[in-house]
């Protein structure tokens, strides 16, 4: 069973680099391309997983999590956030708000899908 | 091409990127304060970073490190943001720019000169670059064989509904080896006090694996830092606690203040591995749509369809001139419906190439930054008509003409704000970059408030090199447009700025290649106004069939002024000096016959197309005039890049070529001839 993945990221490289690696491994993706519209999209449709960034405009990756964390409809929903080695802080803010688990960028394509597959339990 | 080239789409993202962090920066040095600016440059350097270390744009990634931190550091208020910062910023940013375009030449220690302007700026402290790696875990020695092991644990309460799923840690465990797993349920409250979204479960697990402890850490690496874990080994001789000691007590204190308790009937239950089937259809449709709105298409896909158009439209007029000559009645109405749809087709596609000229303003916030710093002069800078669309090859073809004239109006026509003063004016001089529609025309123009343009040394400059002759009369305009001669420079030192080997007479070529014109108005003490009238699109024009010989030639009918009838006497008069006079003036004309050596004999009633760009004018002589053509452009290729008689080709209904005449190039030509006539006397 393949699982609907949203990823939002406002970095277009990024995305189309997680997209690839995620269609190729087998998951169908959605994107979004800040907090604001990823929440949206993770209202209107239903995902399996949902992996963020933690800085873009519109509205952060953080504010994202706590949002989708408000949401019943989003409880259990795995998240993982992408964050760079810098972001220690924000790792932990992240986790408090209710990520599942994180990536540390610049990441290597296997290992996306190892966290995937690893956060999805398959 | 490869749209799915993610490096190719991270070197147009980093550009992108790049320009947001230098408007963001440019923005900042008027407000040091705005936090959202100082928020925008950040992002802008974060995503740079951690993307450009993606695909390999290392040295980019390193640098701009350093950058980001600095900015971090303003973010998080424990520097202030100076003129200084933003300054070095701006400057590591062109430097960025170059990392991002040719990470692999050498750029010196270009790098580390802005480290240092940077560092000093920030108070000399710059973090230290990041560390490769802080692991997650700890390297534990490896232990050789098959371990057993005794593991419990326990997770929080909240970290079902974050995701974290159990049984698939479980599972993770059984994929290292032989595991007998117990659930404690002993925490599991009476139903009425249950939450469904809570975890109440503990484990423990006996696991034999061939795997050392880390392979253990590894499976609750996202839960480690707030869970209960401990490990030991069966035989009983390590007990490695990795749960920190405060964890237990911080636990039940959360524990014990239990969360807001989420209606129950939203909760799709437990998500146990792989059941739950969850709606697959229709994810998202709203935000596909979105999506859609903006679509990214590369310019020489643009390009490609319109060369489809333009034969389209080339088939189109076969078509009509068939069914014109039939009798067909369907053949005839097919006909028209075609023209009807080519037509909306190409004016279709004429949008689709338009751009706002805010992409052209917008370089020249930077250019007028940099200038006011160079030259001491305080200037600001209007951008009116943003909006106003403009073909993109124009937009391109114009940027550095228009480089050219800012730097001319801030250079030769603003003067020092001491000089500003005394003359009563205001401290700040004023470049407008304007845009605006005029009928199928677009306008650009560069004004300034300076000094305007000293007519007399104009006047000594271009008698002085011989491009007029000594107390020759001219008119205003004739007087002004001198300064679009090559060579031409009235600065009287050539200095940093201008007499970069791009000219005045560069900018007027590349106008007049997009069949544009210059007009300039200068008042004495208050300013000077270049305005450049650009035909809205390149791609197709109206044009004029003639026929000279057995030859078929378009001449562009935005340059028509009129047509008249060549009278043999005038023709036989005119032998030698190749002028007739139109309305009490006479007009230079140049015979294309004997320009193109046809080697025929001249039609008995020869026609002159008299063109013009803007004062100044020619007549064509041509053996007949066919009539109005519309004219797909083709460019011509670069071996025919020396024939300036021509500016393009274009294929005519029945299938010929038919080459396109450049009216600047003519025009001039026709000027030259009467300027030598008129020395000659």
């Amino acid at each position: 069973m393949s699982a609907n993945i949203l990823t939002v990221d406002d970095s277009a490289s990024i995305r189309l680099t997680t997209k690839v690696t995620l269609t190729n491994a087998g998951f169908s993706v959605t994107e979004a391309v800040n907090g604001a519209e990823g929440l949206m999209a993770a209202k209107s449709g239903s995902f399996d997983l949902i992996v963020t960034d933690l800085n873009m405009p519109v509205m952060d990756g953080l504010t994202m999590i706590e949002e989708l964390r408000k949401l019943p409809a989003q409880a259990g929903v795995p998240i993982i956030f992408l964050t760079t080695e810098s972001d220690a802080d924000l790792k932990a803010r992240a986790k408090a708000a209710g990520a599942t688990g994180w990536l540390t960028k610049p990441f290597d394509p296997e290992n996306l899908v190892k966290i995937v597959k690893k956060v999805l339990g398959r | 091409m490869s749209a799915l080239d993610p490096v190719a789409v991270f070197r147009m993202e980093a550009a992108e990127c790049l320009e947001a962090i230098e408007a963001g920066l440019l923005d900042l040095t008027h407000q040091l304060d705005n936090k959202d600016l100082v928020d925008a440059v950040f992002r802008g350097l974060h995503t740079l970073k951690g993307s450009g270390a993606m695909f390999g744009f290392e040295a980019l990634a390193a640098f701009t490190h350093h950058c980001e931190t600095a900015f971090d550091r303003v973010r998080k208020g424990e520097v202030a943001a100076t003129s200084e910062l933003v300054a070095a910023v701006l400057a590591a940013q062109d430097h960025m720019r170059a990392l991002v375009e040719q990470p692999d030449a050498d750029h010196g220690d270009t790098g580390h000169k802005l480290l240092a302007q940077l560092q000093a700026a920030v108070g000399g402290k710059t973090a230290t670059p990041a560390t490769a790696a802080a692991a997650v875990t700890a390297p534990v020695q490896n232990t050789s064989g098959k371990n057993s092991w005794r593991i419990r644990f326990s997770l929080p309460a909240s970290s079902m509904a974050n995701g974290t799923n159990p049984l698939g840690l479980l599972d993770e465990l059984r994929d290292l080896g032989e595991c007998t797993v117990r659930a404690n349920t002993s925490a599991i409250p009476p139903l009425d006090a249950l939450t469904p979204t809570e975890l109440y479960v503990s484990w423990d697990v006996t696991l034999t694996s061939e795997q050392d402890r880390s392979a253990i850490d590894d499976v609750f690496i996202f839960v480690l830092d707030d869970m209960e874990l401990s490990v030991d080994e069966i035989d009983g001789t390590v007990a490695i606690a990795a749960a920190p000691a405060e964890a237990g007590p911080a636990r039940l204190a959360a524990a014990s203040v239990s969360p807001a308790p989420v209606p129950a009937a939203a909760v799709p239950e437990f998500r146990p591995v792989e059941a739950v089937p969850v709606k697959r259809e229709a994810p998202v449709a709203a935000s596909q749509a979105k999506a859609a709105e903006n679509v990214r298409v590369p310019a020489e896909r643009l390009d490609e369809l319109m060369d489809r158009v333009g034969e389209l439209v080339i088939a189109q007029s076969r078509l009509s001139q068939l069914a014109g000559a039939s009798t067909d009645i369907a053949l005839r109405s097919v006909s028209e419906e075609i023209e009807r749809l080519s037509g909306e087709l190409r004016d279709t596609m004429m949008v689709l190439r338009m751009v706002p000229v805010a992409t052209l303003f917008s370089r020249f916030r930077r250019l007028v930054h940099d200038l006011a710093r160079e030259t001491g002069k305080v200037i600001e800078l209007v951008t009116e008509g943003e909006t106003t669309e403009v073909d993109k090859t124009v937009i391109e073809r114009l940027a550095d003409p228009l480089v050219h004239l800012v730097r001319n109006s801030i250079d030769h026509g603003l003067e020092t704000p001491d000089d500003r003063l005394a003359a009563g004016k205001t401290e700040a001089g004023t470049v407008t970059l304007s845009a605006r529609q005029a009928g199928g025309e677009v306008i650009i123009s560069i004004k300034d408030d300076g000094r305007g343009i000293n007519r007399e040394r104009v006047r000594a400059k271009a008698e002085s090199s011989g491009l007029i002759l000594p107390g020759q009369p001219l008119s205003d305009q004739e007087l002004l447009q001198l300064i679009f001669a090559p060579g031409f420079s009235t600065a009287a030192a050539i200095t940093n700025l201008s007499g970069r080997g791009v000219g005045m007479d560069v900018v007027k070529k590349t106008v007049e290649a997009l069949r544009g014109a210059i007009d300039i108005v200068s008042v004495p003490g208050q300013g000077s106004e270049v305005s450049l009238r650009i035909p809205l699109t390149l791609a197709i024009i109206d044009g004029l069939l003639v026929r000279v010989g057995s030859g078929r030639y378009v001449i562009p009918l935005s340059a028509v002024e009129e047509c008249l009838e060549l009278s043999l006497e005038e023709d036989l008069r005119s032998r030698g000096r190749s002028f007739i006079s139109l309305r009490d003036s006479l007009v230079p004309f140049l015979r294309l016959r004997d320009l193109f050596r046809t080697g025929t004999k001249p039609d008995v009633h020869q026609k002159v197309v008299v063109i013009s760009t803007g004062t100044e004018r020619v007549g064509l002589v041509v053996d007949q005039i066919i009539g109005d053509h519309q004219t797909v452009i083709k460019s011509m290729s670069k071996l025919h890049n020396d024939v300036a008689t021509f500016s393009g080709a274009t294929i005519l209904g029945d299938g010929s070529v038919a080459l396109i005449l450049d009216v600047g190039h003519l025009v001039a030509a026709g000027q030259q001839q009467e300027a030598q006539l008129r020395v000659a006397g």
